[in-house]
């Protein structure tokens, strides 16, 4: 029995952390936050499950977005009412065949027919092309061609709309012998072939970990309680501040990780080219992942249990994700809410990643992005601290 | 089919699938009759296997092999009739904690289709009986646990079916309810001509049934009726008072430590054994000045008996699946401390039996002045004073709702006092409460340790939280886990631990800083006797080198392995002093500590109504 | 006959139960009620991708009368929020600013060249906002093209051709607003949500804290179980889904010009799909946490990013409109944005409805298969 020995050893450990030397104090409040911060390492990614969901989130949410996020026109299968069957119609046509853009789903005897078509959601849009067509352009008037879009999504709507007008302005133009006249360079920044995924998937890096981050912290104390593991912490000498410090510590990690993963697989899986600098864009999104964490330990100590957290988690994703700029642009929504937005952290980070990622920003260019994602982690942390405090009893 | 039989089991047998590996066998071939109008108890160490039989009795689990019949009916073909007879009262009931106690009534009721006509009598019996009456708004996430578990029995007995079924209804429940319990129980079984089948830890209780039923490793050790089952024991069973001075629990242990005795257990005021074979006599029991007196055997002594012999053939035919036979190692601890000798006296080199007296002028590890603490205008805890001494181990006893978690709490610096004056270790715990928990380890109610963390990993938290680190944190979790006989399991993942082990390792979690004083909250609640014997060994162990203990529990015998203990009811302190002290107060020698606490209480309330 | 009373006793007990639960713990109500209301606030105040007022810089290297012409399209127009300027350095330190989306430069030999037939303009747009700089891009195209004709039909009086005008007309959306668009995808999310999500939460909750165990052991059968579940969370969902409805039509105008009776009927059975998933992730999951991670995964994101809500299936690469096709998210949605804004569109609403049906079927049939009454 060595128990005595033991003892010993003790008291000499009690007499170290009495000692008043602050060096001494801070190696224990170090110590402290490690052994915190290892067991929750070890607790949440030693569930296979855990292991899995987190690389899955970020492999299917990148696939996701990488396919599927696109807000460009791709294939429009439209449909033509041809009431003038003339020269000039069908070379019209043909000019809007050959952009590679649409497609003819149909030739319609009667422009009732594209009602139809529409509503069965087989067109977006539909041309019909009057009789007096011909004519008119003969005499040198002006002829009209109506284009019919489907509403129902409206960006599309505007899209095809605004891409039939073009067609038709350079067909003009050719038929006056005249296009070429002046030609139009266009060179698209930082996105060359204007591809949606391209904004999303830098933007997905900052979510992605925001999600993450969020989810895990908010479920950390909530966890504990509910196990009954609450008061057994409590009671260890750790202090308040230890205790939250070491629970942000897992879940920005792995939430680094993931924003890790999501790099890479935007990267080398749709190659989308990264402009900036690798330490500036880990800067952005480690200070984000510590503004999430404060808002996620702070609804952790306020909820009963995991449910609730759950529930509150998706009450307030929701709209911090859908104003953040990630899917609209933040300039688009109206000025109330565009002050709003303020307060959320994700819109600038959103707006880091994607200037650090596309456009090869450096510091000096976005560091003010970086004031209300500090801001809120101030405010956030302290808070969680204060809940934790008056909840925890 | 027979008709005059309830429940009829014939070679059934149930294994679980283990994921890489041999499947755990939990019933082996059960072959059991239980007759019409009976109370029958299962009795048996956790994992025996008796919450899986009654599962399968309920129609919640289809067996692997073998014939059961429940109320005459093949309960896997026709689960749903089984259901719609018989009661069933799990271990832990699931109540609906967001709704209130009269809620959680009126849904069973509903589902059982009580009349409304007969509802307000039967709820008023039951609400009586646990003490629930003026509770019946509170959610029932709001209650106490022992409240929580008679609630559950309430819900479970709205109505009178064919077949109660009852998996440790009074875990966690005090001795009055207990008693109210039973009252009604047998007012079931004889006048309404019930069934019943229960499972306890309880031996008191088994022994007020009819038939009982030894279970252990998922076979039956033994059956009959109490008397019958007893007699295993006639002849082996002595009672002998300690030396003045000297705790009964030193006694004991130096009683187990002898291989002539198998079991030894305070109990009425002196340390109860039994030898392994009758009439045996103890040399140096009276050489040191004492003199063991013959008793009445009770169920108890034969299950304890019939429990290590069985321990011990399985350890002897090496085929034991170590994983589930959690006294094993218990047995292993005692006997590797023993030198072998039929004549000596056992030799404990942590313990004394003469002369272990807490001196009057030890220092004082615990004060507490005035404490009191309110709810709102709920006063949970009224001035309560008390003092605990270095090396002491103080018992807080009380009635569920009593206010004894609360005091605890506070004691442990989890919840703050409303006034008063609270020292701890020498620290005023509203100053600085961050010192004061270095001196202290808890052991929580409930198994309260990370349960996806291995043993190792578990020990290593703590350990870095009361600021161990580097080589001295390495050697102390060894030499704690050597301790806690834990080291076999060091790489286990805490949740898949037997009860035991778990129990072993909260323990040693709470004792990883060597802490001066170690708070216990209910820590027997829900282990089995022999796990009971084991744990108050290691206390008797710590108590001996000098560590304060402060200890809950709910298990009234146990009140005699303390130095001192106090009753609390209603959030007033009732009687405060050490097993003898109280005794004399009530003028109850010889009476059981079950008896005592019910008239201490009794006493008091009735005071109290006039 | 007494089999029915005793069912219908049983299910109304369990109902008042669950009724009781909704009313204790906040939670759920706020997720069936106070978060649809708010998605119909931000997503119809906030969510939009028209193209409007998109800052473009001018720059002006040739200032004659003719290029000031030729640029005035960007004035007055609601596409455009036009700075002008005179210098290219300037414009591109704005556009590095995000002060502008979009530089178009008028070069100071455009007016020179345009008389000799050779004019170049240059445009530089900002691809991080690629909707925008698309159509901005081709809304420049096209106006510039046709400046040109217009004003050589009139100088050279190009009699003999005449020039094609269109004229546009969005249908079932005339003004084209985002939040119609919207609207009908956050009716199918609040039904989402609250059917799978919250029926998963609350059912796998039964199964952690034991609660079922006692339960099972009483006359209960499962379909009592089952059907005290969907009751009240149908009612949720059916509350929020009518908050969501009201405050589209009352606040954004999104018309109702399918038949109410149609449009309640597709939701009750998209509503009774969803629980039914929300039920089989339960008696997978049987915990709270990996159900609620299934029910986002299996419906939630895949309801947003695969369904047609956020992103137009139209445009989707054929793979992923394969797999679109597998929720039944996408079937619900579509139908529900053609009965808000089209109308009874009868092929589609039995295609729909019936593969709707199909799914129901499926899914209970599932949930019921695989929910028992054992413990293990």
């Amino acid at each position: 029995m060595s128990t005595h020995s033991s003892n010993d050893t003790m008291q000499q450990f009690r007499k170290e952390s009495m000692v008043s030397s602050w060096i001494a104090k801070f190696r224990l409040y170090l110590r402290h936050i490690f052994f915190l911060a290892q067991k929750e390492f070890i607790s949440t990614l030693k569930d296979p499950r855990m292991r899995a969901m987190i690389l899955l989130t970020a492999i299917l949410q990148g696939l996701m977005y990488g396919y599927a996020a696109t807000y460009e026109l791709n294939d429009v299968s439209y449909a033509v009412v041809d009431n003038s069957h003339s020269a000039s119609s069908r070379s019209l046509l043909a000019k809007i065949d050959s952009t590679g853009t649409f497609t003819r789903y149909a030739t319609l005897g009667n422009s009732s027919q594209l009602a139809d078509g529409i509503s069965a959601d087989n067109i977006i849009v539909g041309i019909v092309i009057p009789n007096d067509f011909e004519s008119k352009l003969s005499r040198g008037d002006n002829a009209l061609i109506q284009v019919i879009a489907d509403g129902r999504n409206t960006t599309i709507a505007s899209l095809a709309i605004g891409y039939v007008n073009t067609i038709v302005a350079t067909w003009n133009a050719e038929q006056a012998g005249i296009y070429g006249v002046v030609s139009i360079d266009q060179r698209v920044w930082y996105n060359p072939n204007s591809k949606s995924n391209w904004n999303f998937l830098p933007s997905l890096i900052a979510m992605i970990s925001f999600v993450q981050v969020i989810m895990l912290s908010g479920m950390s104390i909530a966890k504990e309680r509910e196990q009954g593991t609450f008061d057994q912490l409590l009671v260890t000498p750790l202090s308040q501040t230890e205790i939250l410090i070491g629970k942000a510590l897992a879940p920005i990690v792995i939430g680094l990780l993931q924003s890790t993963f999501l790099f890479l697989i935007a990267r080398y899986w749709f190659e989308v080219p990264f402009q900036g600098n690798f330490g500036l864009l880990f800067l952005a999104v480690t200070v984000f992942a510590i503004s999430s964490t404060g808002i996620g330990l702070s609804i952790s100590s306020i909820a009963k249990n995991m449910q609730q957290v759950l529930v509150y988690l998706l009450i307030l994703l929701m709209p911090l994700v859908l104003l953040s700029g990630l899917a609209t642009p933040v300039d688009n929504m109206p000025t109330i809410l565009q002050y709003v937005t303020y307060v959320n952290p994700m819109r600038f980070a959103v707006d880091a990643v994607r200037r650090i990622y596309l456009e090869g920003a450096g510091f000096f260019d976005i560091y003010m992005d970086f004031i209300p994602m500090i801001a809120v982690a101030a405010v956030t942390m302290p808070l969680s601290g204060w809940l934790f405090k008056h909840k925890a009893q | 089919m027979d008709t005059t039989l309830v429940i009829r089991a014939k070679d059934v047998h149930m294994e679980f699938p283990v994921k890489n590996g041999p499947s755990v066998v939990a019933l082996e071939r059960i072959n059991l009759e239980v007759p019409k109008g009976q109370l029958t108890a299962l009795i048996g160490p956790d994992g025996a296997g008796k919450t899986t039989f009654m599962r399968l009795l309920c129609g919640l689990l289809d067996k692997t092999s073998g014939e059961l019949d429940v109320l005459g009916l093949d309960v896997e073909a026709h689960s749903q009739e089984v259901q719609n007879l018989l009661s069933y009262m799990p271990q832990k009931f699931g109540l609906y904690e967001d709704l209130s106690v009269a809620e959680n009534m009126n849904l069973y009721a509903d589902l059982h289709g009580i009349p409304m006509g007969e509802r307000p009598e039967r709820f008023q019996k039951l609400l009586e009986m646990t003490g629930l009456s003026e509770f019946t708004s509170r959610l029932a996430g709001k209650l106490s646990g022992g409240m929580k578990q008679k609630l559950g029995l309430a819900c479970t007995l709205v109505r009178s079916p064919d077949l109660l079924i009852l998996d440790e209804p009074t875990v966690g429940v005090d001795p009055l309810s207990r008693r109210e319990l039973w009252a009604i129980l047998k007012h079931l079984v004889h006048d309404e001509h019930l069934s019943v089948f229960v499972s306890t830890a309880y031996m008191d209780e088994a022994a007020m049934c009819e038939k009982v039923y030894i279970m252990n490793h998922g076979r039956f050790l033994g059956q009959g009726i109490p008397a019958e089952l007893s007699a295993i024991a006639s002849g082996r069973c002595f009672e002998v008072k300690p030396l003045p001075g000297v705790a009964m629990r030193v006694l004991q242990s130096f009683l187990l430590a002898d291989s002539r005795i198998t079991d030894a257990v305070p109990a009425n005021g002196a340390v109860r054994f039994i030898t392994t074979e009758p009439n045996l006599e103890i040399p140096w029991l009276v050489k040191q000045g004492m003199t063991p007196v013959p008793v009445e055997e009770r169920l108890e002594d034969s299950f304890m008996i019939l429990l290590k012999d069985d321990e011990q053939e399985l350890a002897a035919s090496s085929l034991v699946i170590s994983a589930d036979s959690e006294t094993e190692t218990a047995v292993e601890i005692e006997e590797s401390q023993v030198p072998k000798s039929d004549t000596d006296m056992p030799q404990l080199d942590y313990l004394h039996l003469t002369g272990q007296t807490i001196a009057d002028d030890a220092p004082i590890d615990i004060e507490v002045e005035n404490l009191v603490k309110q709810f709102g205008d709920f006063t949970a805890v009224a001035n309560t004073s008390f003092q605990v001494r270095q090396g002491e181990v103080f018992g807080l006893l009380g009635p569920n709702g009593a206010g004894k978690t609360t005091t605890f709490r506070m004691l442990c610096g989890l919840l703050p006092s409303t006034s008063g004056v609270l020292n701890v270790a020498g620290v005023n715990l509203r100053h600085a409460r961050t010192q004061a928990r270095a001196n202290i380890g808890y052991v929580a109610q409930k198994f309260s340790l990370y349960d996806t963390l291995t043993v190792y990993e578990n020990l290593r938290f703590f350990g870095g939280a009361y600021g161990l680190y580097g080589d001295a944190l390495e050697r102390r979790i060894y030499e704690i886990m050597d301790e806690f006989g834990l080291t076999d399991k060091k790489d286990e993942d805490t949740s898949q631990l037997p009860g035991g082990y778990k129990q072993r390792l909260s323990m040693a979690a709470g004792l990883i800083h060597c802490p001066k004083i170690l708070f216990l909250d209910e820590p027997t609640s829900g282990i089995d006797p022999l796990a009971r014997r084991n744990f108050w060994q290691q206390i008797t162990r710590l108590s001996a080198q000098g560590t304060t203990i402060i200890i809950t529990t709910h298990f009234m015998d146990e009140a005699e392995y303390c130095d001192r203990f106090m009753i609390q009811d209603k959030g007033r302190l009732l009687i405060l002093g050490s097993p003898a002290d109280i005794r004399e107060q009530v003028q109850l020698p010889k009476a059981d500590m079950n008896e005592i606490f019910i008239e201490i209480v009794e006493r008091a309330r009735d005071k109290g109504a006039m | 006959m007494e089999r029915f009373t005793g069912f219908l006793r049983r299910l109304r007990a369990l109902v008042k139960k669950e009724l009781l639960q909704l009313t204790r713990d906040q939670s759920s109500l706020l997720m069936g009620i106070v978060l649809p209301l708010m998605l119909i606030f931000i997503m119809g105040y906030g969510m939009s991708l028209d193209v409007k007022n998109v800052p473009v810089a001018v720059v002006l290297e040739d200032t004659s009368p003719t290029a000031r012409d030729m640029v005035s399209f960007t004035q007055g127009s609601e596409y455009f929020n036009p700075t002008f300027t005179h210098s290219m350095p300037e414009a591109i330190d704005l556009m590095k600013a995000h002060k502008v989306d979009v530089i178009f430069r008028v070069p100071s030999t455009f007016t020179e060249d345009l008389y000799r037939g050779d004019a170049n303009l240059q445009v530089l747009l900002n691809g991080v906002e690629s909707t925008k700089s698309t159509s901005a891009s081709s809304y420049i195209q096209s106006s510039v093209l046709t400046w040109v004709t217009t004003r050589t039909a009139s100088s050279i009086a190009v009699s003999s051709v005449g020039q094609v005008n269109v004229v546009s007309r969005i249908w079932f959306n005339d003004a084209n607003t985002s939040a119609w668009f919207y609207v009908p995808g956050i009716l199918m999310l609040v039904l989402t949500i609250v059917g799978v999500f919250l029926t998963a939460v609350v059912m796998a909750r039964e199964w952690e804290r034991g609660t079922f165990e006692s339960l099972f052991v009483t006359p209960v059968q499962i379909l009592e179980i089952i059907l005290a579940k969907l009751i009240p969370y149908f009612g949720v969902a059916w509350i929020g889904l009518t908050l969501c409805l009201t405050a589209g039509h009352y606040l954004f105008d999104v018309p109702l010009r399918g038949s109410i009776i149609v449009i309640m009927g597709v939701s009750m059975l998209y509503l009774l799909v969803a629980l039914g998933i929300g039920l089989v992730i339960s008696a997978i999951a049987k915990n709270q946490f990996l159900a609620s991670q299934m029910a986002l995964y299996i419906s939630f994101l895949p309801s947003i990013m695969l369904s047609g809500f956020m992103f137009d299936l139209h445009s989707e690469p054929v793979a992923i409109q394969v797999i679109s096709h597998f929720f039944p998210t996408t079937y619900y949605l579509q139908l529900l944005k053609s009965l808000l804004l089209t109308g009874n569109y009868w092929p589609l609403i039995v295609k729909n409805t019936s593969i709707l049906l199909g799914y129901m079927i499926f899914f209970f049939f599932l949930a019921f298969y695989m929910t028992r009454k054992k413990v293990n």
